[in-house]
């Protein structure tokens, strides 16, 4: 392998790795963007989901990776399991919101944030005792398909995470951007009272973040899941923490922002990995967390200070 | 009598002996206000008068502590803001408070949040941009990069795309030069001309009682004086507290 070689492969993985983080970053950045709460059960939202999205690969008799699928029946797989994960998680999304977080909504500082930490232990401990504190074999009905790119090897589950991610963000940009409610959800996170003089039902911009970033977080528990072929209690915390920085280094509430930085922060892990060691990864990660708070501490794409004549 | 505005005598919005509360602080008490359709009032007070207080009164942010809220002929104290801006009620915010990110055409959108899409809304826009050319140049500059001026043009645009009966307006001539604070007078006048209510809160005594039909004094969150606009125009009191003071800080 030429250091040409090296690269473009690691630009693969790391373009792979940052659209999960990105997915999982969106989450973090729609929910502080509007109530300015770091939540931190959202990192094992994302391990429920690939656990739950393991259960419905199972339920359609896969098992790790021994059963490969093609065709319809993949794509069939595959769209039943990110829309029942996704739906099963943005449930879990809501109801933290709605029966957890809400009636905490008027009481001034920490406690919610505290909150969501409990919520984040509660659903750790859950699935260990329900599904055992062993790591999971990840069923993969994927066929090993790649194309070797001069050296480097482009696999088809680089490419399905890249269109799946893709779609996901592009819909999400979408909604955002052009949808009545994406507007009111914008409008909401830039001026809370405003927004609802304008009849606004905050209550429902405020699930709908919630909603969405756990759909995406599940989504993201999937591709975990069939990109390292395993799953257990614990990613929640490795991967949770790098899409928390991501969102952070991109500029928390900033929807671009935590795409941009979702995407920096797998480069970077992919790239310290090959070219430093893997050990250095974190090391590296935290560091430039470090310098870019240092130096922009709001973040690459976000504002000093909220504008809000 | 009738004029042009619908005035007919009747009441669109009612104060019953309102009393809030922000935790132990009394904010408005046993507060009275009758705004007749078609009218222009006015409430002149201090800083800490409870003028912002019956705003947020009106919009439901803030909920009575007892006594009601009458919106033509009905209680509204237990409706929601969303339910208010539905029937009719729309707010000029103090300060403006427009989305700053957003562009001044979804600023106008989100005034019509309550309101259906289609012909109507296209209807309301035109009339916006009719009555405020230069909002219409601006729809695709983000609202934070407006001056002033412009700001409080797109803030009242926003208020009548959501077709309202009653708009409520919180200093709508802080922060403006003092050609623009003629302007949006004007302005509030044409509108009121064309049929809405308005019930205004305001520091500039002067120009709201020139242009107001009748106007309430809050002080300390009691109603200590109320009448016709040219009454209290001729008022020794008011011309000491308030129309003495404009005159010396013009803001």
């Amino acid at each position: 392998m030429t250091l040409t070689d090296v690269i473009l492969q690691q630009v693969i993985n790391g373009l792979s790795l940052g659209a999960m983080y990105a997915l999982l970053a969106l989450g973090f950045t729609l929910v502080y963007g509007i109530l300015e709460l770091i939540n931190f059960s959202h990192f094992n939202v994302f391990m429920v989901g690939s656990f739950i999205a393991m259960y419905v690969l199972q339920a359609f008799g896969l098992s790790g990776q021994t059963t490969i699928l093609t065709g319809l029946p993949l794509v069939g797989v595959l769209v039943a399991a990110f829309a029942v994960t996704m739906l099963a998680c943005g449930a879990i999304g809501v109801g933290i919101e709605r029966f957890l977080l809400r009636p905490l909504r008027a009481v001034k500082g920490p406690a919610a944030m505290i909150l969501t930490i409990g919520v984040s232990y509660v659903l750790f401990n859950l699935v260990i005792l329900g599904s055992g504190a062993d790591s999971k074999n990840f069923p993969n009905p994927l066929p090993a398909l790649q194309w070797p790119i001069g050296g480097a090897v482009l696999r088809l589950r680089e490419v399905l995470i890249w269109a799946v991610s893709l779609l996901l963000m592009g819909g999400l940009t979408y909604f955002v951007g052009y949808t009545k409610l994406g507007k009111a959800m914008r409008a909401t996170a830039q001026d809370p009272e405003a927004a609802r003089m304008m009849g606004v039902e905050v209550d429902r911009v405020i699930m709908t973040a919630f909603f969405l970033g756990a759909a995406l977080a599940g989504a993201g528990g999937l591709i975990f899941g069939l990109y390292y072929n395993f799953t257990s209690f614990i990613i929640g915390f490795n991967a949770g923490l790098r899409a928390f920085t991501a969102a952070v280094l991109g500029g928390i509430g900033n929807v671009p922002g935590a795409m941009l930085g979702g995407l920096m922060i797998g480069l970077i892990e992919a790239f310290s990995g090959a070219f430093i060691a893997t050990a250095w990864s974190d090391v590296i990660i935290f560091s430039i967390l470090v310098l870019v708070l240092v130096f922009r501490p709001a973040g690459l794409l976000g504002r000093v200070a909220p504008n809000k004549s | 009598m009738l004029d042009k505005s619908g005035r007919d005598g009747s009441a669109l919005l009612e104060f019953r002996s309102v009393n809030t509360y922000y935790g132990d602080l009394h904010v408005l008490k046993n507060v009275d206000y009758f705004i007749g359709k078609g009218e222009i009032v006015c409430l002149l007070g201090g800083n800490a008068s409870g003028k912002s207080t019956t705003m947020k009164t009106i919009m439901g942010v803030v909920r009575p502590h007892s006594g009601e809220v009458v919106y033509d002929g009905q209680p509204i104290s237990k409706l929601a803001t969303n339910e208010r801006v539905k029937r009719g009620i729309a707010p000029v915010l103090e300060a403006r408070r427009l989305f700053p990110r957003m562009t001044v055409y979804e600023n106008l959108e989100l005034g019509a949040y309550t309101q259906p899409r289609g012909a109507q809304f296209d209807e309301d826009l035109e009339r916006v941009y009719e009555l405020f050319p230069r909002v219409k140049e601006r729809r695709t500059q983000l609202a934070g990069t407006l001056s002033g001026g412009e700001q409080q043009m797109v803030a009242i645009g926003r208020a009548l795309m959501a077709r309202p009966r009653l708009i409520c307006m919180d200093e709508p001539s802080m922060g403006l030069s003092p050609l623009f604070v003629e302007q949006v007078f004007d302005i509030i006048q044409t509108i009121n001309r064309q049929g809405t209510t308005i019930f205004m809160v305001e520091q500039n005594a002067n120009m709201a009682l020139s242009i107001a039909h009748r106007a309430y004094v809050l002080q300390t969150g009691v109603v200590v004086l109320s009448g016709s606009a040219a009454e209290l125009r001729e008022n020794e009191d008011i011309k000491q507290a308030y129309l003495g003071e404009m005159q010396v800080a013009p803001t």
